[in-house]
């Protein structure tokens, strides 16, 4: 009997040993995002856009200010791998010259906009009460002003197409949606047991702020930058369209298909690849964020 | 309700003094004065000539405070400063009927095809037509409006020759642009839609109706369709402001006289009165647009005002 039920070796202390790594949120939220093919290939094509915006002007061997009066408006070919356009000049470079700039655009006005109106957002969530009430009847206040008309405003009186001032026009009246969903999100979380400990603890409201609620907002300011950046290159092609934007001899994908739109019956191929590339980055950002969205906040997936 | 509302015009008052006054404000802060480029080679008095015509030679407040008086108890927006004797106000009544009616043809049309191509889509879950939908959908979302506007112009004017690329007076001229411009608007409201009528065919009294014998046509017509369209009432707001900065590229490319047009013209030519004044009236329709849509929505749906009133 006594040799049919024999205590197992294991030390109490083995037994606590973690087998496998553990996995933490942005681990986790990979995982899912891997699985997801969509998501995958507008990645794959975002990055080879953002290689191409950095290495493709130098690679054609034609620079993108160069004019050739002898090669107006060629078609693609061997020598000029998008064609030319009325000056001569090599588009395969245009466009991923002019991309560089709408990417950089994209990019950097998510980011001001999304920084901006998450403090933004996050102070007028922690503090509440009064704070609360005024800081968002000015947000209130600035979304129902027609957002390309105060771009444009702004546009006139910086008079300056630097991509600063575009920028600086661009998102001084983008922060707001994120705000407001930022202090959704916050108001959620102020509720929490985690809060009050820090609080209970003496933790400084700035701190509380940057360490506890910005880190646990970090999901939809991400699927919130991903859906934002389209939006910045579609108002940069607005602005460039309308004559505000970049000016030449520098230039951007809203630049180059404005350009080639007027003449487009009978140079199609000028406004392709501007277009495209357009489509294209406007087309795996929306799907990318909408991976990421599942990917960051299971909550969300239907 | 009618407390609710009386907030909302109060806000939306609020709103647009903030604009006016934030618009003139800027424009008057712009080194250099609007008639600086003009008034740089002609002789002194004629200079002051000008800028008293203009009332230009006072203060920026007092100039503040004409321009509001002036707005308010007549509607004046002032005279243009590139086009001497041009009033503002007339400008933008005469061409706001071409824009309006653009505007609203377009809106029409984008929200009539966006619902129906939406149920239909719906209603095929992961059949050909919901796929061709979503393919119209995601190309309506990723594609700039003048890319669209162009291509629209190669096929239909350029290779089949069926309708004119630009001008401005008849039905044929205004087919092409109101295509192009409610294009976003279709797609917006197609996948809207398509959600909305997916969530609406799960529920329970759907279940009723069928188990009832209703016919497949009036569960379409009676059920969903009426509870599919109150939330896409929502979304009518940013499709307005939509129509309105499409306004400004479409008029352009297909060279309608419209309001957007004279703007994007104003500002190359830096002609400040235009600019605030249009700015004022596009702000002002877009600020009411807005109200209307809000205001409409507590009508229509009886959940929302209970909610309102309870609070």
């Amino acid at each position: 009997m006594e040799t049919a039920f024999r205590p197992v070796a294991v030390e109490n202390k083995e037994k606590e040993v973690i087998a496998r790594e553990s996995v933490s949120y942005w681990k986790d939220a990979w995982r899912r995002l891997k699985t997801n093919k969509v998501a995958i290939v507008a990645i794959f094509i975002l990055a080879t856009i953002v290689i191409m915006t950095i290495i493709g002007p130098s690679i054609s061997g034609h620079d993108y200010k160069e004019i050739n009066s002898s090669m107006i408006n060629q078609r693609p070919s061997v020598e000029h791998w998008f064609g030319t356009d009325a000056l001569g000049r090599d588009i395969f470079s245009r466009v991923w010259q002019g991309g560089r700039i709408s990417m950089i655009i994209g990019l950097t006005g998510a980011l001001i906009a999304t920084v901006v109106g998450s403090i933004y957002g996050s102070i007028a969530a922690y503090f509440g009460g009064r704070v609360d009430t005024i800081m968002m009847r000015i947000v209130e206040i600035l979304i129902s002003l027609p957002y390309l008309i105060l771009v444009i405003l702004i546009s006139i009186i910086l008079d300056s197409r630097s991509i600063g001032t575009m920028l600086l026009a661009l998102t001084l009246a983008g922060w707001c949606g994120i705000a407001r969903l930022v202090r959704g999100q916050m108001l959620q979380l102020k509720q929490q047991e985690f809060i009050m400990a820090a609080e209970a603890l003496g933790v400084k409201p700035w701190k509380i702020i940057v360490k506890h609620l910005i880190p646990n907002c970090l999901g939809i300011i991400i699927v919130a930058i991903s859906f934002d950046v389209p939006g910045y290159i579609f108002a940069e092609a607005f602005l460039s369209y309308i004559g505000l934007g970049i000016q030449p001899p520098g230039t951007s994908w809203g630049a180059l298909a404005s350009a080639a739109q007027q003449t487009f019956i009978f140079h199609p191929y000028q406004l392709f690849f501007p277009a495209l590339m357009i489509g294209l980055t406007m087309l795996s950002f929306t799907l990318l964020g909408d991976g990421l969205r599942d990917a960051l906040d299971p909550k969300l997936r239907q | 309700m009618g407390r609710y509302i009386l907030k909302r015009v109060g806000l939306m008052l609020l709103t647009l003094w903030i604009i006016i006054t934030l618009t003139f404000l800027l424009m008057h802060s712009i080194p250099g004065d609007p008639l600086a480029n003009m008034a740089r080679k002609l002789p002194e008095q004629i200079q002051q000539n000008y800028y008293q015509r203009y009332g230009l030679d006072k203060p920026v407040v007092v100039q503040y405070g004409i321009f509001m008086k002036n707005l308010i108890t007549k509607g004046d927006l002032g005279e243009s400063l590139v086009y001497p004797g041009r009033s503002v106000t007339e400008t933008i009544s005469k061409n706001s009927k071409v824009s309006g009616r653009l505007g609203i043809q377009a809106l029409a049309m984008g929200v009539t095809i966006g619902i129906t191509l939406g149920i239909i889509a719906a209603l095929n879950r992961n059949r050909w037509p919901d796929f061709l939908v979503m393919f119209i959908a995601i190309l309506g979302v990723s594609i700039p409006l003048f890319i669209i506007a162009a291509l629209l112009q190669y096929f239909f004017t350029a290779k089949l020759e069926l309708l004119p690329t630009t001008g401005w007076g008849k039905f044929k001229h205004t087919i092409l642009p109101s295509i192009a411009m409610c294009f976003g608007s279709i797609a917006t409201y197609a996948r809207y839609m398509r959600s909305n009528v997916l969530e609406i065919v799960n529920q329970d009294y759907i279940l009723t109706a069928k188990a009832k014998g209703v016919s497949e046509f009036n569960i379409i017509r009676k059920h969903i369709f009426r509870n599919a369209i109150l939330p896409a009432l929502t979304i009518l707001g940013p499709q307005i402001a939509g129509i309105f900065t499409g306004a400004f590229v479409i008029e352009r490319i297909f060279g309608i006289p419209g309001l957007g047009f004279y703007y994007i013209n104003s500002i190359n030519d830096r002609d400040y009165t235009m600019i605030i004044g249009t700015t004022v009236f596009f702000a002002s329709l877009f600020i009411i647009s807005q109200l209307v849509v809000d205001i409409l929505y507590g009508v229509v749906d009886p959940r929302i005002r209970v909610s309102k009133n309870s609070r």
